[in-house]
């Protein structure tokens, strides 16, 4: 906190002159930098849709309500695969990821310099590819259907479930590790004794966490064709069915709730 | 003690209730089985692609970046635009939303409105928002962009709001003693408790943003995700490869770059 000294007073700032210099210009840059990226990003865009929006959302609005309340019948059974894809999809992951933390913790990991480079490499790449991604690939390789939504969805668990149990895995206390190994016990009499039981908190809540998000990624997997309620999001787009796309909307609103709820109190029991 | 002499000693369970526990293994056991029962695998499809994901993989060792080079660089400049600007516009919008949805600052009706603002954008995917967006905007990076800065808006305010409700009271009682006016206290006794996580967040959240801007495209919002979309529909595996390792060189690149500038602020 600079103070600065004039003729006859004394003058606290925030900052000195040069910082504040600096600190607008920084600003400057980066608004320089927005305006710059939004010319480039809108020089294809068509105006004219743009501004005939406020009499587009009228007219969307019109068609979407009221929501088609007979549809429900048939969105039960999308609903229960889109629950299947979640949490078989998250099970898949658990079991893929757990032996990845470990390799990639620093104080578990056979090999610093091999192993652990390689496991934080396939965290990197399942966390930077997007569920429905791996989705649009995978039903072009084993075909549509929920099974390419599972194994989507486990692949980009693994990075995020991994990526937290290595976290915890690093955070945990030495010395209970060291007293099991005492003992006498194997590495793997370690692993359950002493390491596992100080995760177990941790791993229950990342589990569930990502359960839930799992809820709202696979609400969505459909729209590529891997299965659930995206089916009959698609199918109704399509048709412009707009009063079925609210329902969906709806249904989905309520699925996204009721997990985030499920997860709280799952969370909150064991924390 | 004594009681439990001869026992065997055991650890103790993750759910101390038995009957909570055999309930919960029970029921997972039957949903399990329900949810494979009813799991429709088509072997022969399964068998059919084989070969394509063979190829898929094959395209990785050399991924391809010349033949579609023009519509992976338009869809690149696409997505980073749409990450910068959204993310500059959703931050801007989300400061006064976040103030607003702090309790300990704004009255109740102010609080009441904009933690409505903040659920509404929470509950909806980005993907979701993308295909109102594009029906109400048309198609293009413009509505890839309104609903990455919709989405931040959400995700930021709600972190932030935490962030004003969990600040040291007595610094901004301080000010406000000073005589200082509601934008003053704002400005001396808030900000600057809350603006190393305000950075820490916005960069997390340009990682983030860039990462959905590979997603929307597959809705008709622009960006690579359009790019990656065609490659995959046409099977030109080793275009998508290309496009799928410059997406993960990005991430990477955001990823440790900004956990590098939180170290330094925080």
């Amino acid at each position: 906190m600079p103070i600065e000294r004039r003729a006859n007073e004394i003058l606290w700032r925030r900052q000195s002159p040069v910082a504040q210099a600096a600190r607008f210009a920084g600003w400057l840059a980066l608004a320089a930098l927005t305006v710059f990226t939004f010319e480039v990003m809108t020089r294809n865009t068509i105006w004219a849709f743009f501004l005939d929006a406020p009499r587009q959302a009228a007219d969307l609005l019109g068609r979407m309500v009221p929501p088609r309340w007979s549809y429900i019948d048939q969105l039960w059974w999308p609903l229960w695969e889109t629950l299947n894809i979640a949490s078989i999809g998250t099970l898949l992951a658990i079991g893929m990821a757990l032996p990845v933390a470990f390799l990639a913790a620093r104080n578990t990991t056979p090999s610093v310099a091999f192993v652990r480079p390689l496991a934080l490499f396939v965290i990197v790449s399942s966390r930077s590819i997007n569920s429905l991604i791996w989705a649009l690939l995978l039903v072009s390789i084993i075909g549509p259907g929920a099974l390419a939504g599972i194994i989507a969805i486990s692949l980009r668990s693994i990075g995020f479930i991994a990526k937290l149990m290595y976290e915890a895995i690093e955070e945990i206390d030495a010395n209970q590790v060291e007293a099991i190994t005492a003992t006498g016990a194997s590495g793997g009499q370690v692993l359950v004794y002493g390491i596992w039981p100080q995760i177990l908190p941790a791993f229950a809540g990342v589990c569930v966490f990502r359960w839930d998000i799992n809820i709202r990624e696979s609400t969505v997997l459909g729209l590529v064709g891997a299965g659930g309620i995206g089916l009959n999001l698609q199918a109704s787009l399509n048709v412009l069915a707009w009063p079925q796309v609210t329902l969906i909307f709806l249904v989905i609103l309520a699925s996204v709730i009721a997990s985030e709820w499920i997860s709280a109190r799952v969370r909150h029991a064991f924390i | 003690m004594i009681a439990i002499a001869g026992q065997r000693w055991r650890r103790p369970p993750l759910i101390a209730d038995v009957r909570l526990r055999w309930a919960l293994i029970v029921g997972a056991l039957v949903y399990l089985t329900l949810a494979l029962a009813s799991l429709e695998v088509n072997w022969n499809r399964i068998a059919e692609g084989l070969p394509r994901a063979l190829r898929f993989i094959a395209a990785f060792f050399p991924p391809d970046f010349v033949s579609r080079w023009g519509d992976i660089y338009e869809g690149l400049l696409e997505s980073l635009t749409m990450t910068v600007t959204s993310t500059v516009v959703g931050i801007a919008i989300s400061v006064p939303i976040g103030i607003g949805a702090a309790r300990n600052v704004a009255p109740w009706w102010i609080y009441v409105s904009c933690r409505g603002i903040i659920a509404i954008s929470r509950s909806f995917q980005e993907v979701i928002i993308a295909i109102l967006f594009v029906a109400l905007f048309g198609f293009g990076p413009l509505a890839g962009f309104l609903t990455l800065s919709f989405a931040t808006i959400g995700f930021l305010s709600k972190l932030l709001a935490e962030d004003i409700e969990d600040i040291d009271p007595g610094q901004a009682e301080a000010i406000r003693a000073t005589g200082a006016s509601w934008l003053q206290w704002i400005n001396y006794g808030i900000q600057p408790q809350v603006m190393p996580r305000l950075i820490g967040l916005s960069l997390y959240r340009l990682d983030i943003n860039f990462r959905e801007s590979a997603v929307i495209g597959i809705v008709g919002a622009g960006g690579i995700g359009a790019t990656l979309n065609t490659a995959i529909d046409r099977y030109e595996f080793d275009s998508a490869a290309a496009v799928l390792l410059i997406i993960i060189v990005i991430v990477m690149f955001a990823e440790y770059s900004s956990s590098w500038i939180r170290g330094k602020v925080q």
